[in-house]
């Protein structure tokens, strides 16, 4: 596995996680609701984004990559202005909807802000962090709790996974398509067992040094104040563009 | 490479309105199991649920090729519903999709309601009780099994697609026919429904083959005696 | 002296009717290091699990230090817990946690142990397995001879009575081994070490019990025991090719 976690010595990096994660959902928040004809508060966002990409230390080249992640997503949207209804534009001999081109643009804007500003969150904050600042916000434990045991055995059953697949093909078996269909399952079969069964030794390695349903609780301290503050100024910059864009507009 | 899996949404598809009402409901329903599933693991649930989920989530990174250039790979919520049960499978997918929307960045942040509703939740809901169904009506034996898995796994996926389609009708960004969008996904996604399936019924028989005692769908609609381990 | 571990009728069934103990009858003096040797299914592990109640339900008694094993009194098995320190066969099982630090800190946390005494536990358990260095690391990132050592270390900072290995040597490198060896034999604990590593147990135990199909079938000082060359056999246990056990016995 490969998480976007890139260590680098930055004042983004170096910002609890909560305050963290709460600032990027609320940014998103307000790109969300912003409605798609402020075309200068996405220019705004956009340059936000930048900001914070560049103070974090993030490449440009290393986010754009990871942005197409969302690529399904506005090839969707490249239908919209042709199916569209209403009033039409022609544009190098094409007629299209005007109202499909705002729709196209929409989910355009709306989701690579979103991805971008979800990049610079994981590109920025370990899984470990990412977990802590869940449950500083008061996510509910047992789901911090099962997400720390998923992160922690994902690379375990991957390479369990790759060891079974070695040992398939040294033995010579190799189909390919769907002819590999079988193969492929009953690798999967395998390796939920190898998981299930690693599960109850676990939870036996858990008893066995005292467990008695209470993880002990996260480590370090809460986020200051401080760092409230100034992550805040990210989902408040948003809102005074998206606010001065809709007075101009 | 091409992934013909469905994906999950991304920001700004559905509004903000309805990305909100639904987290909520996401919301409840995780809260319900939750519940649900501390019931069947106890103080096993963390450790339990969280090998599961790396389960899920390693055979979601397993690629493989339907057609030259085209690649799959499991969904796996029927999957996780037949072999560990409806809550702590839905749990289970739950989690993975919080983990790839924070730690992935695949998925918005603000559609995660909606991407847990359809996945986790109704996609789930749809498999399991068909598997209920299917299992109490299908001959006893491992073909009946993988019938019921395929089956199953066909409807979830297909009801996952159309709680985007439902979600669609009530707050789409864009102007689409909704009959289409509806024809649309269902048409592709009967097909990933397929491949899901066979995969999803090979694997579920090979596990019942060497641990039947492992499927949660087998022992609740077909063993009568449930042994229960001496561990405390 | 009250034994440090006295197992006196123990039988055990699983649920699945399969009996893999028929009256244990084992005692550990304080100190004394024991190697635990038999076939694969003998029943090793099954015992392990008894001993600090994890599994239970059949005949007999096991007592740590004078201190009853009693499944059903939680404050009773959360002392027993403490007092054997289980090291499991594959270190990832043990490993649970996200980082090495935490991981230690896992046991002492649920003995109530915070703060500033919790921190000195892990350093002291890291630095007793040389491995405080790597005190943030994520398990996954460390060799497998790394991850053994923590996984000692996990329970040494419970401050164990009884130091309970599973198959301690395997899949080490002989460097490693040798430094796991070291260890072990630098702890003041009584040790239960379960193998199939036959220098290993005669090198770091002088008294050896043999468990076959569910039963001690023999227990002797290691050196004779590998030197009886009929029972060995009979057990299904094999030096290590060119090992002379009559070398071995003047040791
Ligand atoms: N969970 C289980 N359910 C049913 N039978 C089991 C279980 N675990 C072990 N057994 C059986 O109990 C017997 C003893 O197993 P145990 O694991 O204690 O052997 P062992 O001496 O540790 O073997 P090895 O050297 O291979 O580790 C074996 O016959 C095994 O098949
Ligand atoms: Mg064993």
């Amino acid at each position: 596995m490969e998480p976007l976690y890139l260590a680098r010595e930055s004042r983004v990096h170096r910002l609890s996680p909560e305050v963290k994660i709460a600032a990027v959902l609320l940014f998103t928040i307000v790109v969300v609701v912003t409605p798609r004809e402020d075309l200068t508060a996405f220019a705004g966002y956009t340059l936000l984004i930048a900001l914070v990409a560049g103070l974090a230390r993030v490449p440009a080249g290393w986010l754009l990559k990871r942005a197409t992640i969302e690529l399904p997503f506005v090839l969707l949207a490249v239908v919209l202005p042709f199916t569209g209804h209403g009033e039409r534009v022609d544009w190098l001999g094409l007629s299209l909807s005007v109202d499909g081109l705002y729709g196209a643009w929409n989910i355009f804007a709306k989701g690579t802000l979103g991805v971008l500003a979800s990049l610079l969150l994981a590109a920025t904050t370990s899984m470990r962090d990412l977990i802590l600042g869940l449950d500083r916000l008061r996510c509910p434990t047992v789901i911090t709790q099962i997400m720390t045991f998923m992160l922690r055995y994902i690379d375990v059953l991957i390479d369990d996974a790759r060891r079974m697949r070695i040992a398939r093909l040294s033995r010579g078996y190799d189909p390919r398509f769907l002819w590999q269909v079988k193969a492929f399952a009953v690798g999967v079969g395998a390796l939920f067992l190898r998981s299930y069964e690693r599960g109850e030794r676990v939870y036996l390695a858990m008893l066995s040094r005292g467990y008695s349903g209470r993880m002990p609780s996260g480590s370090g301290s809460k986020a200051p104040a401080a760092e409230w503050v100034v992550s805040s100024a990210l989902p408040v910059a948003a809102a005074g563009i998206a606010v001065a864009a809709a007075v101009l507009a | 490479m091409d992934d013909v899996q469905a994906m999950h949404i991304a920001n700004g598809i559905i509004n903000g309105p309805v990305s909100a009402i639904f987290i909520a409901i996401a919301m409840a329903g995780l809260a319900v199991c939750v519940w649900r599933a501390k019931l069947d693991l106890d103080d096993r649930l963390a450790p339990m649920a969280g090998l599961v989920a790396a389960f899920i989530f390693a055979v979601q990174m397993l690629n493989f090729q339907v057609l030259p250039g085209v690649s799959g790979h499991l969904l796996g919520g029927t999957l996780a519903v037949i072999l560990v049960g409806p809550w702590v499978g839905a749990l289970c997918v739950s989690t993975v999709l919080i983990v790839q929307a924070l730690v992935f960045a695949d998925g918005g942040l603000t559609a995660l309601g909606l991407n847990i509703t359809n996945m986790a939740l109704i996609g789930t809901a749809a498999a399991y009780l068909l598997v209920a169904l299917l299992l109490r009506v299908l001959p006893r034996s491992s073909r009946g099994l993988g019938a019921t898995a395929l089956i199953a796994s066909v409807i979830g996926v297909v009801v996952a697609a159309m709680g985007f389609v439902a979600e669609f009708a009530l707050g789409g960004t864009a102007d689409l026919s909704i009959t289409a969008v509806a024809a649309t996904m269902a048409g592709t996604h009967t097909l990933i429904g397929i491949g899901e399936g066979l995969i999803a019924a090979t694997t579920v028989v090979t596990v019942a083959k060497v641990r039947p005692d492992l499927v949660y769908a087998l022992r609740a609609f077909r063993a009568p005696i449930r042994a229960k381990a001496a561990v405390a | 002296m009250t034994a440090a571990l006295k197992i006196t009728g123990l039988t055990f069934a699983y649920p699945d009717g399969r009996e893999a103990l028929h009256g244990v009858d084992l005692t550990l003096a304080p100190g004394e290091r024991v190697a635990l040797l038999g076939p694969n299914g003998a029943g090793k592990t099954t015992l392990v699990l008894h001993l600090n109640g994890i599994l239970h339900g059949g005949a007999g008694r096991v007592e740590i230090s004078g201190l009853p094993v009693t499944p059903g009194d939680r404050k009773a098995i959360t002392e027993i817990r403490r007092r054997v320190g289980v090291v499991f066969q594959d270190p990832d099982d043990q490993l649970f946690m996200p980082t090495v630090a935490e991981d230690v800190a896992f046991g002492p946390a649920n003995l109530g142990v915070r703060g500033d005494e919790l921190d000195h536990r892990v350093t002291e358990a890291l630095t007793a397995v040389g491995m405080l260095e790597h005190r943030d690391q994520i398990p996954h990132h460390l060799s497998f001879g790394q991850r053994r050592r923590v996984a000692v270390a996990t329970v040494l900072a419970m401050r164990p009575e009884i130091l309970v290995l599973d198959e301690p040597s395997s899949n080490l490198d002989p460097a490693s081994r040798r430094e796991l060896a070291e260890i072990i034999m630098s702890l003041p604990v009584t040790v239960l070490m379960v193998t199939h590593d036959l220098p290993y147990a005669l090198e770091l135990c002088p008294r050896s019990v043999i468990l076959d199909a569910g039963r001690i079938v023999a227990d002797a000082p290691t050196g004779e025991l590998l030197a009886d060359g009929d029972r060995m056999a009979a057990h299904r246990l094999e030096l290590p090719f060119g090992f002379d056990p009559s070398a071995i016995h003047r040791r």
